[in-house]
């Protein structure tokens, strides 16, 4: 489905309560997870939040060049977040913007309170995510995808980091904004966290709530992160259980 | 004093293990009461300590690991090693060659140059400092004809089995000698280049299907099918 032309007027939210793609106000899209998706990283996930489709790739820890940055006592973690050209309805210019800097900025410091970093010191712990298709929310997939590819990796962690943006469209809350919503409604507070240790690691708002409407948006996204939370637990599982028989079988020996 | 696990069940990090007066063993870590896993693996408790054996990793180095290495950068004394660890290891010298050299009169590429591969011994690490190999002594030292191959540092118990049983089955399988490095790199030398090959392939199937049972009798029909036909 591609908008051409938006009338100020188009309804973005349907009488029966129902959004522009058959959603629930509290429903998030359908989302795809892939664990070592990539051959030659170190870890690597591939992330599908409905339309939104984001590639995760993780190197290291490993030697840091340039050796200047090397800090002594912890390793580094660096982010690259990036748009392809062709993951906008008008092509994007690869040269990174002002925007994929700060969202890089954004997403290492999302991630980097679940990091054990002082365990490699002197080394860098490399994330670069591709964002293939942009649908709204592609820094809360980004999160999700580069957590997975970090537990891929082996990078000891604290908790998985889960991720989700709420929204107010035409007045009312929704969870996980896709990008018709993002640009037509009043507010977007991207979310992200680490469920089973109950930190927030991300929180960001354009637009307004009210004071009450920021506490219930905090409480969809808590419930929405819980949700892509059980989702990540899953596809690590699902990925890892057959090398099961493998370890059990060297341990009786 | 509560568990949150069968024994060798598969968690990931964040999964909460155990509660109470327990011991935090490898990937694991506390937070208060708690004991939660920081790695993806399986979980095991054993004398009150609770660990996860990790399915994915880096090879980490460790005093005394048998490790191969590849020469990426000569100096006047020593010279620098990568071991598929996060750090480069430094060779010296004098851990390598039998006479004391004199830097100013000898230019020590002419005994080991980059590009080169070495077995060596892991004499000292503590992440503050890069480690330290030593390649003197009964098995260690220059590779000088063979293969050296890569495999998953995680797989490396399974290609060794149980007691050695697996690797002794490929050493008299396929006639090679084989030299494990707990870096994840395998060295095969044989008696022509067709056997090195079956090794290798034997070793990569190991690596593939580590995880499926009876996995010594079928290597050991894939080499005896391989050698008939060669």
């Amino acid at each position: 489905m591609r908008c051409l032309m938006m009338e100020k007027t188009i309804k973005l939210i349907s009488e029966d309560g129902r959004r522009v793609d058959g959603r629930r106000l509290d429903e998030i899209r359908p989302l795809t997870l892939k664990i070592g998706f990539l051959k030659n990283a170190d870890g690597s996930a591939y992330v599908e939040l409905g339309r939104t489709k984001i590639v995760a790739a993780v190197f290291g820890p490993r030697e840091l060049h340039p050796k200047h940055l090397a800090l002594p006592d912890r390793a580094i973690l660096r982010c690259r977040y990036h748009m392809a050209p062709f993951s906008v309805d008008v092509r994007k210019s690869p040269a990174p913007s002002r925007r994929e800097i700060e969202l890089s900025k954004v997403i290492r410091e999302a991630l980097e309170p679940a990091l054990f970093l002082e365990l490699y010191p002197r080394t860098s712990i490399d994330v670069f995510v591709e964002v293939l298709e942009a649908d709204g929310s592609t820094r809360c997939a980004s999160i999700i995808a580069a957590s997975l590819a970090l537990a891929d990796a082996g990078i000891p962690m604290k908790d998985l980091v889960a991720a989700i943006a709420v929204g107010k469209v035409e007045g009312r809350l929704v969870l996980d904004v896709m990008d018709i919503e993002d640009k037509y409604g009043e507010a977007d507070m991207p979310f992200a966290m680490m469920p089973s240790k109950k930190v927030v690691t991300l929180l960001q708002m354009d637009g307004h709530f009210t004071e009450e409407e920021f506490k219930q948006a905090f409480e969809l996204a808590v419930k929405g992160c819980e949700q892509v939370y059980a989702k990540q637990k899953q596809a690590l599982r699902e990925y890892y259980a057959p090398s099961l028989a493998e370890v059990s079988s060297i341990k009786e020996g | 004093m509560t568990i949150f696990f069968t024994p060798k069940q598969v968690v990931a990090p964040g999964d909460l293990l155990a509660e109470g007066d327990y011991q935090a063993g490898e990937n694991v870590y506390r937070d208060g009461k708690r004991l939660y896993a920081s790695a993806i693996g399986l979980a095991e408790l054993k004398n009150k300590a609770v660990s996860v054996v990790s399915l994915r990793g880096r090879y980490m180095p460790k005093q005394g690991d048998l490790v191969i290495g590849n020469v990426i950068d000569v100096s006047l004394t020593s010279w620098l090693v990568d071991i598929n660890a996060p750090y480069n290891a430094v060779l010296f010298a004098s851990e390598f060659l039998s006479k004391p050299i004199n830097p100013a009169k000898e230019d020590i590429r002419k005994h080991l140059d980059v590009g080169e591969m070495i077995v060596a011994k892991i004499l000292a690490f503590d992440r503050t400092k890069d480690p330290a190999l030593t390649a003197k002594g009964r098995g260690l030292g220059k590779i000088k004809k063979g293969i050296v191959l890569e495999v998953d540092v995680t797989r490396i118990p399974r290609i060794i089995g149980r007691k050695g049983s697996m690797i002794n089955m490929l050493k008299k399988e396929t006639g090679c000698q084989i030299t494990i490095g707990q870096n994840g790199r395998i060295w095969i030398r044989g008696k022509t280049p067709e056997d090195e090959a079956i090794a290798a392939n034997a070793i990569k199937k190991i690596e593939r299907e580590a995880h499926i049972s009876g996995l010594t009798d079928r290597v050991r029909a894939y080499i005896l099918q391989m050698r008939s036909k060669s």
